[in-house]
């Protein structure tokens, strides 16, 4: 399976003070095609804004990483700098947390559009100020408008111009880290419904990192939910939601108010393990409403589950009927 | 100081709030008319005892600003604020104070909101020392009590713990206990779980769910439908200052009259990847509070805006039709 | 409550970090530098509290011969009256210290205590006590001392007082900034809200956050106030019944010292003076370096994260 994008067995740890590390991604495996809309789901703490920028080389100094980055085929991680430096922004490109916020406020948003073509050699000059244009009308906004400065432009305005400057170099893949945050809920669906445009049109593979789940239920085709470090589950939308084999994931969409269902809506009792100690078996056994003793031992693998579908959970095995407990109404919803 | 024991608690009339924009000299003299932030223009709204109202809206629409003007933390232009009969607008700094015991408010950061150099029994006592209530074996009991209510059993493993020990969610149980110290009959609620972890958010939320229970008032202020959806007996959607709709939760939710709260329902993103409602995406963002329009305030985005939309200011009232008594839209197609 | 859960609602808070620990992480121990700085001023300060137990009679008397040079019985050679150099230096450094600690601590009083008020409470009080700090900024420190040397004569209290009224104004600065800053968070609001009154958020809230930077700026202020002491001394308008180190240059200089090539009698408390000043620097600019907001620099990505095998695969049992 040679897709545009994959990641086998990425483990990222940071160095902590008196020779200790934090363990924050562990053995991470997943892949995306062009036109594809993965979503990386989990909540604060569980790796999956490390994992996006591990896969562009963004680490810190205190960061060591193992595993597998496949871009096109080519392994870019075990090169450094060499293999991903001519690949940033041109193949892979990111759209920041917060990123409405990261404009330099003393040029206009249109120099600032220019500045990663003329970087990269895509385009200078008038050419790459047309080419401005062309993005800012791309993703709604009117060429017209690169003369302004960034504080003239709205919260949601400032964040497609964001992608717009993500999309310089004509990538392959753009990664968003919760892209849509901070905005209003409105303004959050245009976005969306951008990305959604951009993917399709261009053949993007995108990638968006949240903690919110109906967002990615509505955007992403896929998603892979990720705790402690790990990838838990993995699959189509449709599948995680309707038949979860995870009961973290399950837990998740249980904990998650919806407009339209009368579900209580329940915590999920506890709290994610540390990262800077070693783990016996599941991570989210403590906090597991279905944990065996094999559960305490063993640390469950990525198995598969369905089709395209896969989940790291012993019990998941076992499970062939909807599990029935605190969110009891996913199989069967008004 | 005592009030009537019938009726809603908190009654809020024509609550006007705004803030002046600064002129600057050369504006002045040039005779540049005065111009304002129209932060809450005209809301109206009641909350009784056990009942948990949400204020819904996005960023501008002036929810917050109301939440201040309640607990009097801004001086609104006019209007009124009742509480339990009392008018706390008008009311006397020291008299203010005792009042403020019965009104507590939970704010949005969990993170900031807690002194960090208090330790947990130290923030919870604060309320107690402040007003002078009880002795201090008094004041111990009533911060476990506190405590248990916010969830934080046994009491006694928090009560000498720093902030930075504690996680997201348990720094607000310990707000939470903060303000239930006093025993307050109304508790604001700002944003209370949106810095929260989604599996964490269900927690809290029942905790206030309970309190109402026990005869709190809640006024929660949202940004979050779903949230809204599940947890509030009442839902006021809030659009630049104005109240649009309000009603019962479920009502509002299921038959929406205002075309704002049509499309903003239509654009909350379902758990449920098969239910693919179309979304209505208005085009734009919310207008500057400063510069409303005139006539209906949401007319230049309204997707079935008529002329008269331009010129008519609508006011709330209920729709013929309306399934339950008190859903009310501000809206004059809200019949159709 | 919702369904009693196997495992409990809220998870326990973690273990507490041993004192002793949280102590050795102080960031005056952060850097080299700081816990050089902080051993040297031990170590004076110890020698100027441990050492005068050990002389006996007055220091300045005629122990040997006048600029008698560096040997086994003098360690530091004698001074233009004949006195022992290392018995003059000891207790040099009590009056030096002292002087120095005293004034820091009138500066930080006042300053601290305009920069609190006139940060929180804002308004015309601000202004008013804004512009006081800006007149006393302008004014000259030397003409000033020497004005009030002559107006009220050279005590050692007149010396503390002197210096720490006009050095006040850097802290009352900073920490009219920081209160600013603090008066606005979250937490600060909530006790307003819940009907505290401004001096008990002045003081239990606002205060403490405000120490950590008030001690860093005092320690600096130390390292000005002995070094103002020196300069006062030695231009004459020192108390002329104490010894300090400000004194014995007065004295080198008064006495010829350099054209008798006594160089004992004018280097030892000038390095002195020197090694105090760079200890407390050193010191105090690790501490506000931590403690300021303002000065914390961000991740600067360098892109050069290491690279490892990947781990073997857990075990399975």
């Amino acid at each position: 399976m040679s897709g545009l994008l994959e990641v086998e067995d990425l483990h990222v740890w940071f160095d902590l003070p008196h020779q200790r590390e934090l363990h924050v991604v562990q053995g991470v495996s997943f892949g995306v095609d062009r036109g594809e809309r993965l979503g990386l789901v989990g909540e604060s703490g569980c790796g999956k804004t490390t994992t996006i920028l591990a896969l562009m080389g963004l680490l810190p100094p205190t960061a060591s990483v193992a595993g597998r980055v496949m871009l096109d085929g080519e392994d870019v991680l075990t090169r450094g700098e060499r293999s991903l430096a001519p690949r940033r922004w041109k193949d892979v490109s990111m759209v920041f947390q917060g990123a409405m916020n990261a404009f330099n406020p003393v040029r206009r948003v249109g120099e600032q559009l220019v500045e990663p073509m003329e970087l990269h050699g895509i385009a200078g000059g008038q050419m790459a100020e047309r080419r401005a244009g062309e993005l800012l009308e791309r993703v709604g906004i009117p060429a017209a408008r690169a003369r302004s400065y960034p504080h003239e432009f709205s919260g949601g305005m400032r964040q497609r111009a964001a992608i717009a400057m993500a999309l310089a170099c004509n990538p392959k893949l753009l990664l968003a880290d919760e892209p849509t945050t901070a905005l209003d809920v409105m303004v959050q669906a245009q976005i969306l419904e951008l990305l959604i445009a951009l993917a399709n049109d261009l053949g993007l593979a995108l990638i968006l990192v949240t903690h919110d789940l109906p967002v990615v239920a509505q955007t992403c085709t896929a998603a892979a939910v990720m705790y402690a470090g790990e990838i838990v589950e993995t699959g189509p939308m449709d599948a995680l939601y309707h038949g979860p084999k995870h009961p973290y994931t399950r837990l998740l969409f249980a904990a998650t108010p919806d407009l339209e269902s009368r579900d209580v809506v329940v915590s999920i009792p506890g709290a994610p393990p540390r990262l800077d100690e070693a783990i016996a078996g599941c991570p989210f056994r403590p906090r597991c409403d279905r944990a065996i003793s094999r559960c305490g031992v063993e640390r469950p693998r990525l198995l598969q589950v369905g089709h395209d579908h896969e989940a790291a959970c012993h019990v998941a095995e076992r499970a062939t009927e909807p599990l029935a407990s605190g969110g009891a109404g996913l199989a069967g919803e008004a | 100081m005592s009030g009537n024991g019938s009726g809603p608690l908190l009654e809020v009339e024509d609550l006007v709030v705004r803030y002046p924009v600064k002129r600057g000299l050369a504006g002045a003299a040039a005779g540049q008319q005065r111009r304002y932030v129209h932060a809450v223009s005209g809301v109206s709204f009641t909350v009784s005892r056990g009942e948990m109202v949400a204020l819904v809206g996005e960023s501008g629409c002036g929810k917050t600003t109301t939440a201040q003007a309640v607990l009097r933390l801004v001086r609104p232009e006019s209007g009124s604020v009742r509480f339990d009969g009392i008018d706390v607008i008008g009311l006397e700094p020291k008299e203010l104070r005792r009042l403020r015991r019965r009104m507590q408010i939970i704010y949005q950061d969990p993170y900031e909101s807690l002194d960090p150099r208090f330790r947990v029994e130290a923030t919870v006592a604060e309320a107690l020392i402040v007003h002078r209530e009880g002795t201090r074996t008094e004041r111990r009991r009533r911060i476990e009590q506190a405590l248990e209510l916010a969830g934080l059993t046994p009491p006694e493993l928090y009560l000498d713990r720093y902030p930075h020990e504690l996680s997201g969610g348990q720094r607000q149980r310990v707000a939470i206990a903060a303000s239930l110290a006093l025993g307050p009959d109304l508790l604001v609620a700002d944003e209370p779980v949106s810095m929260l972890d989604v599996s964490v958010r269900a927690g809290i939320l029942t905790i206030l769910d309970e309190l109402r229970d026990r005869g709190l008032a809640v006024l929660m202020i949202t940004h979050d439908l779903s949230t809204a959806a599940r947890f509030a007996d009442r839902i006021c959607v809030m659009y630049l200052g104005r109240i649009v709709e309000e009603g019962p939760a479920v009502q509002v939710i299921e038959d929406a009259r205002h075309p704002y709260t049509k499309a903003l329902l239509s654009v909350v993103p379902r758990r449920d990847p098969r239910r693919r409602v179309e979304p209505q995406i208005l085009r734009g963002e919310t207008p500057n509070p400063i510069d409303v329009p005139p006539g209906c305030r949401f007319h230049p985005r309204c997707p079935v805006a008529v002329p008269d939309c331009r010129t008519i200011d609508p006011e709330l009232r209920a729709s013929a039709g309306a399934a339950a008594e008190g859903h009310r839209a501000a809206c004059i197609l809200a019949d159709s | 409550m919702t369904a009693v859960e196997q495992v409990s609602e809220v998870p326990a808070p973690r273990a507490r970090v041993p004192r002793l620990r949280r102590v050795l992480e102080s960031p005056v121990f952060a850097t080299k530098q700081s816990l050089a700085g902080l051993i040297i001023l031990v170590l004076f300060v110890l020698v100027a509290l441990i050492g005068p137990l050990f002389i006996h009679g007055d220091v300045r008397e005629k122990v040997g011969p006048v600029f008698a040079p560096p040997s086994s019985k003098f360690w530091l050679g004698t001074d233009g009256g004949g006195a022992d150099m290392v018995k003059l230096l000891v207790m040099g450094a009590r009056v030096s210290l002292l002087v120095g600690f005293a004034a820091a601590a009138v500066s930080a009083l006042i300053g601290g205590v305009i920069g609190l008020l006139s940060g929180f409470v804002g308004g015309k009080t601000d202004i008013v006590l804004m512009r006081i700090t800006d007149y006393v900024l302008v004014i000259p420190d030397i003409p000033l001392m020497i004005v009030v040397a002559a107006l009220f004569g050279r005590s050692l209290t007149n010396i503390i007082l002197i210096i720490g009224v006009i050095y006040w104004t850097s802290t009352a600065r900073l920490l009219r900034a920081q209160t600013k800053s603090i008066r606005e968070r979250v937490y600060v609001q909530r006790a307003r809200a819940l009907g505290a009154s401004n001096t008990r958020l002045m003081l239990r809230h606002v205060l403490p956050q405000l120490t950590p930077l008030l001690i860093a700026n005092t320690v600096l202020l130390i390292a000005y106030a002995i070094f103002a002491e020196t300069f006062i001394t030695f231009l004459g308008l020192g108390d002329p019944s104490v010894v300090s180190w400000g004194r014995l240059i007065e004295n080198a200089f008064t006495d010829d010292a350099i054209l008798n090539n006594a160089w004992w009698a004018i280097v030892p408390p000038g390095v002195c003076v020197t090694i105090v000043v760079l200890a407390c620097t050193m010191m105090g600019q690790a501490l506000e370096d931590s403690f300021n907001p303002r000065l914390r620099s961000g991740h600067l990505s360098v892109r050069r994260f290491r690279l490892r095998p990947v781990p073997p695969p857990r075990e399975v049992e």
